[in-house]
């Protein structure tokens, strides 16, 4: 099932990549040869196989839940490329 | 104008009361400066593995069975990819599917009767909070993976109006606040509700296009948004317009909803497992100790203290309307003291002590104990109803118990029959023409007897010993 141009440009969209034609028509020919791979195991018969979503067939890890303390602020702000008191500076964003 | 029927969904999400946050072990604590509750995993650094807080699933697990879901056994935790800056990691993690979140297919009783039914019950993760200075918009991490459980109603609703819908919000946040799983408070974001409203014309069989409402920060703004937007988007209709597919806000001082953003394109996660969670697997018999272990929950108590403890409809909401006040009346009565009396004590002379002071049955000054210890004393005789009233305020001032307040002042109750019928005496002598009533058949003057012992002897009197008395020298 072969992706189309504008699926492709959806796909873009919600990953926040500008694309221009040519990538949009280059992306659309490395895509649908990734999926022809995945079209390939798609064949495979797996009746009778449960799902597995994990490659370690581990459950129920969980942490106590008990405080251990993580960054000071000035650790998690270190790599930041813009800090202003204390927020990560983000570009503004109008709401409502 | 035509007629329509309104349709309201509701979505709460509650923070849940962990120590910690959900796939990390940094603090949950509302308030606090700016990203300094932040670690690798809740800020999303690249490496960083999440781990769940077991306490959070417990949490939920309690919720769903209390709301009579049934628990998926198997459950999983997926992503969900939008862009966004209060998420550092690029998704959100949650949890995704019709039977695979930890509670679904459950229920809310109303107090009117209504059955609202509950599609899941499931756990999340809070975001960051976005701050918009003058000059820039910055995150704030301390917020972000903050265990968040998301309770989303049945489609078709079953709500179908603004009484509802608060009543809805009321009960739930109430039975949050039972089983001690949320705070409740509304003001501080802990707990939000979104309900997203739709009209429809009378006998149409066909949904109308909903709108979502957020921002509101209390019940009543529950109630005015959903009656706001209902006839909002019936003048829409009315107009000839159509309603528009949109978030909105609400806004307080107007008491009116403005539009956010249009939902531009229909929502696509890419919600996948997140291949970095295990897989929880709940055990039949752990889900069994978790639902036995459930508490009373408030519309059950209120029953109970209604048909069991004989009390008024009335007493019973005051009581079970919040978890403190219905554990301190219980607390009373499990002392020993009569039911309508602990109540009478409580929402009245006790409530407005505690009321004046702006302090809570949760946090009271005067245990349940000491209170219990007031009244056993009138029960004994020891000191009369007027008297406690008195040293109850006593006891709120000085933080003494009763038996103190009242050795110290000196006010137990006089049953020595000498000291009783010297006042007597007096009184009869003082009152002829009312001793002439009396014995002229009128036996109500008795109580105006009452009244003058009791006020010359300061109200210590015993009043049946009086009573006695009284009978005895009045006819002789």
């Amino acid at each position: 099932m072969p992706i189309s141009l504008e699926e492709v440009r959806h796909v873009a969209r919600l990953a926040r990549l500008e694309l221009d034609e040519a990538e949009v028509l280059a992306l659309q020919g490395e895509l649908n040869a990734l999926l022809g791979h995945f079209a390939d195991l798609q064949d495979i018969d797996v009746s009778g196989i449960d799902p597995a979503f994990q490659a370690m067939s581990l459950q129920n890890v969980w942490a106590q839940d008990v405080i251990q303390r993580g960054f000071t602020r000035e650790q998690a702000l270190r790599n930041a490329p813009t800090s202003k008191g204390g927020l990560f500076v983000v570009p503004t964003i109008i709401e409502g | 104008m035509a007629n329509y029927l309104a349709s309201v969904g509701m979505e709460v999400h509650a923070e849940l009361r962990t120590q910690t946050k959900m796939f990390c072990r940094c603090p949950v604590e509302f308030g606090g400066e700016p990203n300094t509750r932040v670690c690798p995993v809740c800020l999303g650094l690249p490496g960083a593995l999440p781990v769940p807080n077991q306490q959070a699933i417990q949490l939920v697990l309690r919720t769903a069975l209390a709301l009579n879901c049934q628990i998926a056994m198997h459950s999983t935790f997926h992503r969900k990819n939008y862009f966004y800056p209060d998420l550092p990691k690029g998704y959100q993690i949650s949890q995704y599917g019709d039977t695979n979140p930890i509670g679904f297919n459950g229920y809310l009783d109303l107090p009117s009767g209504k059955r609202v039914h509950i599609r899941r019950v499931h756990l999340e993760e809070d975001t960051g909070k976005l701050i918009h200075e003058s000059d820039f918009s910055g995150m704030d991490f301390n917020r972000a993976g903050v265990p968040l459980m998301e309770i989303v109603t049945e489609f078709p609703p079953d709500i179908s109006n603004s009484v509802e819908a608060k009543e809805y919000i009321a009960l739930l946040r109430q039975t949050l606040i039972y089983l001690g799983v949320c705070d409740g408070k509304m003001e501080h974001g802990s707990l939000r509700c979104e309900p997203n409203i739709s009209i429809r014309e009378t006998g149409s069989d066909r949904f109308g296009t909903k709108t979502e409402l957020k921002n509101l920060a209390s019940f009543r703004a529950v109630q005015l948004g959903v009656q706001f937007e209902v006839a909002r988007q019936a003048t829409v209709l009315e107009g000839g317009g159509a309603v528009i597919q949109e978030t909105r806000g609400w806004d307080e001082s107007k008491e009116a909803s403005y539009s956010m953003r249009a939902k531009e394109e229909e929502n696509d996660y890419r919600y996948f497992p997140d291949p970095d969670l295990m897989p929880m697997q709940f055990e039949q018999n752990e889900v069994d100790r978790l639902r036995d272990a459930l508490p009373e929950l408030p519309v059950a108590k209120r029953n109970r203290y209604i048909q069991s403890l004989g009390l008024s409809d009335y007493d019973a909401d005051v009581l079970t309307a919040e978890v403190e006040r219905a554990n301190y009346f219980e607390e009373v009565v499990a002392a020993g003291i009569e039911p309508k009396q602990a109540c009478n004590w409580m929402n009245s002379d006790l409530a407005m002590l505690l009321n004046d002071a702006d302090e809570s049955f949760g946090a009271s000054r005067i245990a349940a104990s000491e209170l219990a210890g007031l009244l056993s004393m009138i029960d004994s005789g020891e000191i009369s109803g007027k008297i406690a009233k008195q040293v109850l305020r006593d006891m709120f001032a000085t933080g003494e118990s009763a038996r103190q307040v009242v050795e110290r002042k000196g006010l137990t109750q006089v049953s020595d029959e000498s000291a009783i019928r010297l006042i007597i005496q007096n009184v009869i002598q003082d009152n002829p023409a009312a001793v002439e009533n009396y014995r002229a058949g009128q036996q109500n003057v008795l109580g105006f007897f009452v009244g003058q012992v009791m006020k010359a002897s300061q109200g210590r009197a015993n009043p049946e010993t009086v009573q006695r008395l009284l009978r005895e020298l009045i006819n002789s």
